[in-house]
């Protein structure tokens, strides 16, 4: 249980926001998206559910009939029949040749589906717990690669503040592709599997550690598509989002040769030397993102499933135990090696923070250089 | 035969109190057992469920953390599937198969005392590791790994508990074939037996092939986390979505080891009620066959996301369409058994009726999940978990409730209270759509399944949900009370109890003696 004050905050500013989300829009159907293949599905989807509408009310019409005409208290005189060999073969061979109807355009749409031959374009998206991490492998933003976080703040989630547009469906590094290309993503996973699914794109294909999946789409209209992690992941799967973001070539171009600018920066930044208030402020921002999630942001952790930062033996013992443990994860727990999702500045900010924030206060300050030393 | 071995001297010497239910060996106490233990386990699985929906009622985090709700999820379902669904069958199977196929007990008396009182303790087992620390299992039921391996201290008391329900089940199986196959009465032919014989046959041989597979399963869990295997380690070349493959293979026959009794039941009791024989014996008999079968060779519909080859995602798509097959026959073999009846609507038909029609809305959902491009959308979204629920609450736990209501009388020698009876379905009816019809819209807009909070969008129609689910839980009360007071008495019941209903049941006196046929019944 959370405590009783927020709960009481939590209804308060419940009642405060019901008209919000009283309006929520009550979609009752599937999307039919923004690509050749989710229109396809989209269309299966409808026919199946027509021809299971269309058997519904034949069985159920023929079994209310029988209900409302066939009673006793209406003193209908039961029937003995039991058994016709010939109704019973005519309801199994034509149900058989309704589904071999079905199978026909499903097959065809599946074959579609798995034909990621002569893509223009590769990303490699790998799940993380829990954020995705986007790699271009080819076109004109490879060696682009970034992580993608969940952009709502914990107060919306916390029920402090009021929810916004995209509560839960938004992210601060978005996937950016160009429409009217073929686009084929790479699925893995580092830790454990989760599922990446856009709805409008149609796609849902699990990240799995260890193995390769492969998946494409063409999408024709920029805009952005918003989805979700799948595929149960542990604490914060619900909390994972997926936002893809289609550009016109030209505006795709603008933005690929951005992204090239600022890794260049950031390798610069690695190599100067940093105040303390610079990396406290770095570290914060970096640990909200990435370690408060179970280490919490208070960082007192959860009692009995992850450790608290404030006053451990780690946070406030041998520096070079405390890198090596960011750096290289714990075996076996929740606690991942974070050596390759952050760069040389974001793990000496955040190594610096642990050390000095919640009253920890070592003095200690850790700068990228010795990092990127140590890689 | 071993229905004459019976020893007469011991009739009415059973023990009294306690050592009644510790010791005993006759199959109504165990029957009575395993369906007091299904029930209590019903509850404590629904005060789970309520916990979700109450989490769910509105966005944002109010109720529970969400590690906590994660817990949830995965001990509502192993509750709900291991101790009540399948203790509640097992229960009804000790209760009436030998009085259906004139024996007077189960053929092995002693291994069915250990089967059942091996269950509260695996349960106990099971609940105990929400204390743990860590917490309780929270990879959802299914336990894929690597996620399941993240287990804190719960993860090998979860396994044993596993280990222990999956003993309990086979012992159980073992004795119920054992029983079928050798203490039928004379003339009682295989294809004499009632239907619900038919189908816990059938049920029985399925849980004997799948519950070792499932033991197999969870053991690499085990030796991954302990040992230093690397099965589905995929950095010790193991493979994370073999796990996957062995659970479902185990995962799919256990669907159908929740529903093919419940098929059983619903086909005796429409007939009682429409007062005509069952359309169709000898071809539903086939159809349960048929469905066992497949059962083995669709495993893989629920992993079209893992990244199959094309080829294996077409196999599993055709073999899942053809299970809607034989259950289409099913489904109008109980039409046709209603057509030209002369039907009343007592509280089991009632049930029976809401069966047919709720289950076949789940059949729907359930081809359309099979449909592999269409799956890619509905895969774990709202609308697997709206298709599920439609096949296991208003499908198996409705099926549940019909038989209660229509032996109860037969066991008790009591007559229940009709009119609550009718409040009682009308009531779960109502509030079991209310839940999950709004679940398929959530799954189609795009809600994934097992999240404690969600985007704004899906805010209308999970209060809906969670409206339904209070409303449901609640009305379950009544169900209890309904139990308790036609237990502790009521109006007398008959020996025929319902005007319409064979069998060899209902030749025996209500309640029945302790020993059902002492002396092997005539079947004509």
């Amino acid at each position: 249980m959370r405590n009783p004050a927020g709960a009481v905050r939590a209804a308060l500013l419940a009642a405060v926001t019901l008209p919000q989300w009283a309006m929520a829009d009550y979609a009752l159907n599937m999307t039919p998206g923004v690509t050749d293949i989710s229109r396809k599905v989209y269309d299966l989807h409808m026919l199946i559910f027509y021809i299971c509408c269309a058997i519904a009310v034949v069985v159920f019409g023929a079994m209310f009939y029988s209900i409302l005409r066939h009673r006793k208290s209406q003193g209908h005189q039961p029937a003995t029949f039991h058994e016709s060999t010939a109704v019973e073969v005519v309801w199994t061979i034509v149900p058989f040749l309704i589904l071999v109807g079905m199978a026909v355009p499903a097959a065809k749409t599946l074959i579609a589906m798995e034909n990621t031959a002569d893509a223009d374009l590769t990303v490699k998206i790998t799940g993380y717990q829990w954020k995705w991490r986007y790699d271009y492998l080819d076109g004109d933003a490879a060696g682009v690669g970034f992580f993608s976080n969940l952009a709502t703040p914990r107060a919306q989630i916390e029920n402090r503040d009021a929810k916004g547009e995209h509560y839960l469906l938004e992210v601060d590094n978005p996937l950016v592709l160009p429409v009217g290309k073929k686009v084929r993503f790479l699925l893995t996973a580092n830790d454990v599997i989760h599922a990446w699914w856009v709805p409008d794109l149609a796609i849902k294909k699990d990240a799995i550690p260890g193995f390769i999946n492969e998946v494409w789409t063409e999408i024709k209209e920029p805009g952005v598509y918003r989805g979700q992690c799948a595929e149960l992941c542990g604490k914060d799967h619900g909390f994972m989002p997926v936002v893809v973001v289609a550009m016109n070539e030209k505006d795709y171009l603008a933005w690929a040769a951005e992204q090239k600018a600022a890794s260049g920066a950031a390798a610069a930044a690695a190599d100067r030397q940093w105040g303390k208030q610079d990396l406290m402020a770095k570290g914060k921002q970096v640990y909200d993102t990435n370690c408060a999630a179970c280490h919490q942001a208070n960082g007192q952790g959860i009692p009995g499933t992850f450790p608290p930062i404030r006053g451990s033996k780690v946070a406030t013992g041998p520096l070079d135990e405390h890198i090596a443990v960011v750096m290289n994860g714990r075996p076996g727990t929740a606690m991942q090696a974070f050596a390759g999702q952050l760069d040389d500045v974001s793990l000496a900010a955040v190594i610096t923070y642990q050390r000095n924030a919640f009253g920890n206060d070592t003095g200690d300050v850790v700068q990228p250089k010795q990092i990127k030393a140590l890689r | 035969m071993s229905t004459v071995m019976v020893d007469d001297h011991h009739h009415e010497e059973h023990p009294r109190g306690i050592t009644r239910w510790l010791f005993t060996t006759n199959h109504k106490d165990i029957g009575t057992l395993y369906l007091w233990f299904a029930l209590l386990m019903f509850f404590i699985g629904g005060l789970m469920a309520l916990v979700i929906r109450s989490e769910l009622f509105q966005p944002g985090l109010q109720v529970v953390e969400p590690q906590f709700f994660n817990s949830m999820t995965t001990m509502h379902a192993l509750i709900m599937i291991f101790g009540g669904v399948m203790p509640a069958f097992t229960g009804l199977a000790n209760w009436l198969v030998p009085m259906m196929i004139g024996a007077p007990d189960m053929a092995l008396p002693r291994m069915n005392n250990w089967s059942f009182w091996i269950l509260p303790f695996a349960f106990a087992m099971l609940l105990a590791t929400l204390f743990m620390p860590g917490g309780g299992p929270a990879s959802g039921w299914t336990m894929y790994p690597p996620l399941m391996l993240q287990t804190g201290d719960a993860l090998p008391f979860v396994i044993f508990s596993i280990h222990l329900m999956g003993i309990s089940s086979i012992m159980g199986s073992i004795n119920i074939i054992a029983t079928i196959l050798n203490m039928r009465a004379p003339g009682m032919t295989l294809m004499k037996m009632p239907l619900f014989v038919w189908t816990w046959l059938i049920t029985a041989y399925l849980l004997i092939a799948t519950m070792p597979v499932l033991a197999g399963a969870v053991t690499m869990l085990l030796t991954d986390k302990y040992f230093g295997t690397s099965f589905f380690n995929a950095a010790g070349g193991g493979d994370p979505v073999m796990f996957q493959h062995i659970f479902w293979f185990f995962g799919h026959p256990e669907v159908y080891i929740l529903i093919l009794p419940a098929f059983g039941i619903i086909s005796q009791i429409i007939p009682t009620f429409a007062r005509k024989p069952l359309f169709g014996y000898s071809s539903m008999v086939y159809a349960t066959a048929s469905i066992a079968f497949l059962s083995f060779i669709v495993w893989a519909h629920h992993m079209f996301t893992v990244g199959m080859p094309l080829a294996g995602e077409l196999f599993f798509m055709f073999s899942t369409m053809l299970i809607a097959v034989p259950t289409g026959v099913k489904v109008f073999n109980w039409v046709a058994t209603m057509w030209k009846g002369a039907m009343t609507f007592e509280t089991p038909m009632l049930f029976a009726i809401g069966f047919v029609v709720m289950f076949t809305i789940g059949g729907f959902s359930g081809l359309m999940l099979a449909i592999a491009p269409a799956d890619f959308q509905y895969h774990d979204s709202y609308f697997v978990v709206a298709h599920f629920h439609y096949v296991l609450v208003p499908g198996a736990v409705f099926a549940i409730m019909a038989a209660v209501y229509y032996w109860l009388p037969k066991w008790t020698g009591h007559m229940y209270n009709e009119k609550l009876g009718k409040w009682h379905f009308w009531l779960s009816t109502i509030f079991v759509n209310l839940t999950f019809f709004p679940m398929h819209f959530l799954g189609l807009a795009g809600m994934p399944r097992r999240i404690p909070d969600y985007a704004t969008q899906f805010a209308g129609f999970n209060e809906i949900a969670s409206i339904g689910a209070f409303g449901f839980g609640l009305s379950q009360l009544l169900f209890l009370y309904l139990v308790v007071q036609c237990v502790r008495g009521g109006a007398k019941a008959s020996a025929q109890v319902w005007e319409g209903a064979r069998g060899l049941e209902w030749t025996l006196p209500s309640p029945p003696p302790y020993h059902s046929f002492t002396t092997p019944p005539v079947v004509r």
